[in-house]
Formats: structure tokens, sequence, C-alpha cells
């Protein structure tokens, strides 16, 4: 039956079909309905991990204890998992070991556009690229059998593209849902010359590696993986992934050969079809991963002189390439511009009744020098809070504030980071500052899930990816001062003032780090409903505007303005307010207030 | 090379458009669903980067024998279907000249607006605006139609009705996949609604 799958959706039923029996992700878009999806299935074990080395090396443990396994993570996760990655490149495996990576060309949730093709080249293991979920699902199966058959970790590599697009895939299983539970593991194979990477080892280890690559190499050249798709001779493509399907329709009736194992490149067939076609182009996202490759070989080719090189592949833009590199491919329909809208932006913002709102309007409010971090809080940085002054990568706003600190920076900072993102990487960067006694200002918002990517659990949510099994959450502020951090102070993300409160003092705290955790649960779990909704008494609101300050969506300009100051008074949507009373304790002249309500 | 070799390979292309949370993602798997049960391959394509949070959502759907890119081209989409106006107007460049729009009415501010700064544009500038590509334009009436059936998570399927009345697919195929796709107690309700949006253009 052919039924209309996400990328997603196939990876984790190729997954499946392959028999694996442990899987662990960290979430993180476009990557992470893959774990969701697993996590729905039986007879496995589906895993949150705390972050994305973590969740690798689980899976590197489960591969060596004898079953499949499987760790997926968006494409700068692999760099979190990357000490592992490159190391049991050359421990091997004992059972199937698959890694997904999700890419994200376009960067549409992510802060790079990183071509993680290059891991494989660079740790030296295979990569498998599907261009739509038939692929991905038959490639995720079949790399459990590579990774066994040249005992390595394999990749698999996605982009948005891929993950987040529905096309058919021909379903032969059962329904996956219901199984027995699996059988126990086999005896663990104690084989201390592979596993344990001591110097003695890792040398004899890596001829190894290179020879596996070697064969790997030879197997790429009659892989069915790599196909030749004949036609025209003039032209020549060689294409994967997404752009496979950009190459298909803007050059159909050329030639092409479509790479479904992104390296090792077999050498000779590229050798051999380059010296087919008149003119040999290459269309990959991003980097010129397979074009540097190819020139060493000494293939001429069109590659990123033409094709882009930032931002994703589209037909528009890929049609324009080729057009622009002279190759006769059908030029784009002209269509003359449209009479256009000034069209107001919809710029993000943090939900009407999120917890973290109180933080930002403070931060605001006492003008604080913020290192920032990566979760829906990272929106502080946006109108009408601008209160972000740095975001890298996960985890690194502690690490950031504190060589602020001690550059010899006075003024007064903090640095923000949500609780999914503490255990992630922040932990050992509090430790950081707490013993080397910097009085650094961490403000952990602690909304009880990873929110950012739809609200996965974290060890501070306490909440399981398999719906039936138990997990335990972890309490912060406990962990925090067992760490040795004396000041702390825990405050309810819904009360403005305490929360300014404990951040003013907490800035103000000089002896060794502070922290203040602001707690307050998503509003995503709470059926975006906190309380009453407000209204506003246009009476008393004099259009001072300090309730816009608070950037919710729910608290609209009126058309109604103040005589004197000619201001727009404030008014509430009340299908958007969940009545969380932010903006009523900022307004300075109780003109936002809480209806009785009548009790029939 | 031949001429029938350069032809493209002939697709109907939709773009389904609007702010997060309107059930556009669930329109858009909707629709590729109904094209790959007429036996044509389809695919669908999205994105929802900041969707949760106001975010403008768009998601492609291509029908065709084959499909290879799951995202239309600029200036090539068949059918723009868009769950409130100023997206409609927004997304216009992506129609091909004459196609279809078919846009549900409401108006979703943004808070570029609502918080100062930006203005919404006027009924006359969108209607302006749209018509500059076409003349084809259908307009409904979603948020009413739906509430007046007792639920405004009908809209999408309203869109829906009124968009089927452009295909040549039978309405049962539609209703079929969409009744599949919702708890039974709520399937009348969206045969209504599917029905509803298809006599917008009666
Ligand atoms: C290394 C890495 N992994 C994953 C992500 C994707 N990601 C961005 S923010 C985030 C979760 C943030 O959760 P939390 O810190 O609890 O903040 P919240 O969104 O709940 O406010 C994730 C998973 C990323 N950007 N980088």
């Amino acid at each position: 039956m052919k039924r209309l799958l996400s990328g997603n959706e196939a990876i984790a039923l190729g997954a499946w079909e392959a028999g694996v029996r442990f899987a662990s992700a960290y979430a993180g878009t476009p990557s992470t309905e893959i774990l969701e999806n697993l996590s729905t299935y039986r007879g496995m074990t589906a895993e949150w991990a705390s972050n994305e080395k973590v969740a690798l090396d689980t899976a590197i443990g489960a591969s060596f204890a004898g079953v499949r396994a499987l760790a997926c993570m968006k494409h700068v996760g692999v760099n979190v998992a990357a000490d592992s990655l490159m190391s049991v490149s050359y421990t091997g495996v004992n059972s199937g070991l698959v890694l997904v990576s999700a890419d994200d060309p376009g960067a549409w949730s992510s802060q790079n556009e990183q071509d993680n093709r290059h891991y494989a080249r660079f740790g030296k293991f295979p990569c498998l690229e599907p261009s739509d979920s038939q692929e991905a699902k038959d490639f995720t199966r079949y790399a459990f059998e590579l990774s066994e058959e040249f005992n390595t970790v394999v990749m698999v590599r996605s982009t948005t593209r891929v993950s987040h697009s529905k096309s058919a895939v021909e379903v032969e299983m059962p329904e996956p849902r219901q199984v027995s539970p699996p059988e126990p593991p086999p005896p663990f194979e104690r084989r201390p010359k592979s596993f344990v990477l001591i110097p003695a080892h890792a040398r004899l280890l890596h001829p190894v590696v290179e020879e596996r690559m070697r064969s790997l190499a030879e197997h790429a050249e009659t892989s069915a993986l790599n196909r030749i798709e004949w036609a025209d001779r003039q032209i020549g493509v060689i294409s994967g992934g997404a752009a496979y399907q950009y190459a298909r329709e803007v050059f159909a009736g050329f030639s092409l050969l479509k790479l479904g194992m992104s390296y090792p490149l077999p050498k000779q067939k590229l050798r051999d079809f380059s010296s087919q076609v008149e003119t040999v182009v290459v269309m990959e996202e991003l980097d010129p991963f397979w074009e540097d490759q190819m020139r060493a070989l000494g293939i001429e080719v069109i590659g990123k002189e033409f094709f882009p090189l930032t931002g994703e592949f589209t037909l528009e833009r890929v049609r324009s390439a080729a057009l622009q590199a002279g190759l006769p491919v059908e030029p784009a329909v002209e269509v003359p511009p449209a009479v256009p809208v000034g069209a107001p932006p919809r710029i993000p913002a943090l939900c009407p009744g999120c917890p973290h709102r109180s933080v930002f309007y403070s931060a605001r409010k006492q003008k604080l020098l913020v290192s920032g971090d990566i979760g829906c809080y990272t929106i502080g940085v946006l109108p009408p809070f601008e209160a972000m002054d740095t975001c890298i990568a996960m985890g690194a706003s502690i690490g950031v504030g504190h060589g602020i600190h001690q550059a010899g920076n006075q003024e007064r900072s903090a640095s923000v980071i949500g609780d999914s993102t503490f255990f992630h990487t922040g932990l050992p960067a509090l430790a950081n500052s707490v013993y080397n006694r910097v009085p650094t200002t961490t403000i952990i918002l602690d909304n009880h899930t990873t929110a950012m990517t739809g609200g996965q659990g974290n060890p501070a949510s306490g909440v399981p990816a398999h719906p039936e099994r138990e997990a335990k959450r972890i309490d912060i502020e406990a962990v925090v001062r067992a760490m040795g951090v004396l000041a702390v102070w825990k405050v309810d993300a819904m009360q403005v003032k305490e929360v300014d409160g404990a951040i003013k003092a907490a800035v103000a705290h000089q002896d060794g780090p502070a922290v203040v955790i602001v707690d307050g649960e998503c509003v995503m779990n709470q059926g975006w409903q906190r309380g009453t909704v407000v209204k506003v008494d246009l009476e008393a609101c004099n259009g001072c505007s300090l309730c816009f300050r608070v950037g919710c969506p729910a608290v609209l300009q009126s058309d109604e303005r103040d005589v004197k100051t000619e201001r727009p008074k404030a008014e509430i949507d009340p299908l958007l307010c969940t009545g969380c009373e932010v903006c009523l304790q900022v307004c300075p002249r109780s003109a936002i207030y809480r209806p009785e309500v009548s009790l029939v | 090379m031949s001429e029938d070799q350069l032809a493209r390979p002939a697709a109907t292309n939709f773009l389904f458009v609007g702010v997060g949370g309107q059930g556009i993602l669930t329109a858009s798997d909707i629709t590729a669903e109904v094209g790959l049960a007429a036996g044509l391959d389809a695919k669908k394509s999205e994105i929802h980067g900041f969707s949760q949070r106001g975010g403008v959502v768009e998601s492609h759907v291509r029908w065709g024998n084959p499909v290879g890119s799951p995202m239309g081209e600029k200036g090539a989409i068949d059918y723009l279907v868009s769950f409130e106006i100023l997206e409609a107007a927004r997304f216009i460049e992506w129609l091909k000249p004459g196609g279809v729009v078919v846009s549900n009415t409401q108006k979703l501010i943004p808070m570029s607006v609502s918080s100062g700064g930006h203005e919404y544009p006027g009924d006359q500038e969108i209607e302006q605006s749209l018509r500059s590509r076409t003349d084809q334009i259908v307009l409904v009436e979603a948020l009413e139609i739906a509430q007046r059936l007792g639920n405004s998570r009908l809209v999408n399927t309203v869109v829906l009705g009124a968009l089927s009345t452009h295909l040549e697919i039978e309405p049962d195929a539609w209703l079929e996949v969409i009744v599949r796709r919702v708890p039974p107690r709520y399937a009348e309700l969206n045969r209504k609604a599917f029905w509803e949006g298809r006599r917008t253009l009666a």
C-alpha cells in the first residue's frame, strides 16, 4: 500500500523495519519527529537524551551490547556528539549503529547552515543521503545492514526539505505498533582491543579504518544507491538529496548520476559517467563536497561558481543558475510582477501566557547585558524587549557571561538559559563559574518542557518519550545548590515584581555565582489558559504604553486615543488572552483589570 | 533534444498559506492525500519554523506523474489557498497569471500592526494586488461559516470545499480523506462544512 509519509516518519519506519531496539535523540528541528514516531512503537526503547552526545553514547552502548541502535539529531547536534562520533569510527560496532543528521539548508530553524557530509569524510564513515520519503525509509533500513557489514557507524543525512516533506512510500510491513516484547540481547561480547581506545589500540585500529574506507569506496562503485539515469548526454548532472529533485525537473531529458551514498564516492563511476557526457554539472546542498573531490580527480565540472553556496535550493534558484551557466535548460516562464501590498511582517512573539515574558521585561527595564541561549526565549532579542546581546549555541550563555565578566566588564549582566538547555550543556558551564568563583548571574527559565521544538520531555520535566514508561523529574534548585551556588532565588514566573526583584538582587550579588530560577509551566501545557481574560478600563488608560512592552500578542492598540498624549490606549484580544495577568501587573494606573466572573 | 523531452513534467501546484494554528498543514496534508488516492503522484512540503508563535506558515502540494520537487516554482502556482486575506496578497507573486486564489476572508492582525509601527493594508489595496495577477478570486467567509456550524476549527474543511469546486476530483473522494482524519463524532460536521464551502461558489 502507498502511504504519504514525511521523511522523518519514513526514517522512523525504516529503522523499525530494520529491527532497531534502542533509539535516543535530543530534540531539534528538523529531526524531532523521528524519535516522536519511534516512541509510539512497541517492542523497543525510545528515549529523549539530555543532549546529543549522550544520545549517541547510549546508542553506542546499545550497539556494543548487541542490539541495533539509532541516534537522531539536528545538524548542530552532531557538533555536540562529535567527540564520541570521531572515535566510534575507530571502535566499530557490534550490532548496527546509525546516526541521523538532519541538516537545515536555509537555516529555517537553526543558528547556521553547516553541511554535515563533511563529518563523514572527517570521521571516516559512510554517509547515505535520501531524496524523498521512500528513500528515507529504504536507506535508513539499509544503513543498519551496511553498518554491520562494514563494522562502522553509518550517517544518514537528511535535510529540512526531505524531513518535512511528505511523499508516497510503499509500506510492506504490518502496522508497526503492536509486537510482543523483544528477546533479551545476547551476552556482552568483551572486545577491549576494539572497544577500549587506549593509544596502543587506537594506533592499531586506524589502519583498519583506512582499509574499511577503501572497501566501502569499492562497494560504492556497484551500490544500487548510486544510479545513472541515461538520457541526452549533452549534459550529465551529478546530484543527490533534495537537490536531486530539482535536478530531475530543471534538467529533465539530460543524463543524471544520483548519489545515494554521499561518501565515500565511487571514483571510477564518476570518471566513467563524466567521460560519456559533454558537460558535467554538480548540484549539491550546500558545500562543494562532491565538487571538490571531483576536481581532485581531475574532472572538470560546473558547480558552485553558479549554483548557490548559501541558502536552500529551489526550482527557480537552480533554473536561473543553470541559465547563467549557459546550460540549455528551459527558461522560467516570464511573469510580470504583481502589484505588491505593504504586507506587515509577522514577527515571532512569545505566546500569550508565556512564563518567559517577565524576565525580558525586567532585563530591558534594568538595561542588563544579556548573554542569551537557544530556545523560545531567544525571542527576547526581538522588539519590544530587545534584551539579548549574544546567542551562539546551546549552553553557551553561561560561559559567554563568565567570559564577559573575566574580561573585566563591569556592566550589570546576566546569562539566560532554559531548563532543557541547562541540562543539555549548561551544567558544566555553571560548575566552571562556581569553581572559578566568578560572580556570574544565571537566570534559568524553567517552563518544565522543551518548548521550542514542540514540548518534548527533558530532565526538568520528568515526562518520558514513551507515554507508558516512567521518567524522573530533577529539581533544578537542588542541583544548583549541590554544585555549590550559595545565592539562589526561586521565583514564580508570573509574578513580575518578584522576578524583577530577584534578578536585581542576583546581579548585585558579588560573592560567587548567583542563580535565579524563574519557575512557570509552559502555557502550551496549560491548555493556553491561566486565568480569567482581562479587560481594559478605557477611562483609566492614558496610553502610557507600558503594557505594550510585555510583548504579548493579546495586548493590542485600540482605536481610542488619550486626549492629552494622543497615544493609543490599550485593548485586550479576548480570544488570545490567557489571563496570565502580566500586563495587569505592569499597568501603573490599574486600567487593566480582572472582571468579576459571575457564577450563574 | 526533442520538444517533448524539453517539456516540464506537468504538475498541479498548490500553495497553502496562513498563520500558525489555522489548520493549514492539515489542509495541505488532505490535498496531497486526495491526489494520491486519485492515482496521481503527490508531494507536500512545509516550513513551520516559528509557526506556534504567530508566524507565517506555508505549505506546498504538488500533484503530477511523477512529481520531483516537493515545492512549486514562484510564478507557476495554480492554486493559492490562503487562510488569511493578507497572506493571500503576501504570496500573490507565487501564483501564475490567471491562476486561482481561494482565500478565507478572515483577518489576523499581526503584532507589528497591533502594537504599532506597521499598518494592515486596506481591502481595496489587497484586492488590487490579487487582481494584478488573476481574475479568478474566490473569497470564502470560512470563519463565519465554521462558527455558524458551531466549531471554528472547521475553517480548513470549508476552505477545502471551496477549493474542490475547481478540481475535477469528485467531492466524495475529498470527503473520504477528510472523514478518515477526524474523530467519528465530527464526521458529519465536516461533511456539512465541506458542502458549505462548495456552495460559496454556486
Ligand atoms: C545542539 C543543538 N541541539 C538542539 C537544538 C534545537 N533546539 C533549540 S532550542 C531547543 C530547546 C530549548 O528548550 P529550553 O531550553 O527548555 O527552552 P524553551 O524553548 O522551553 O523556552 C532545542 C532543542 C539546537 N539549536 N542546538
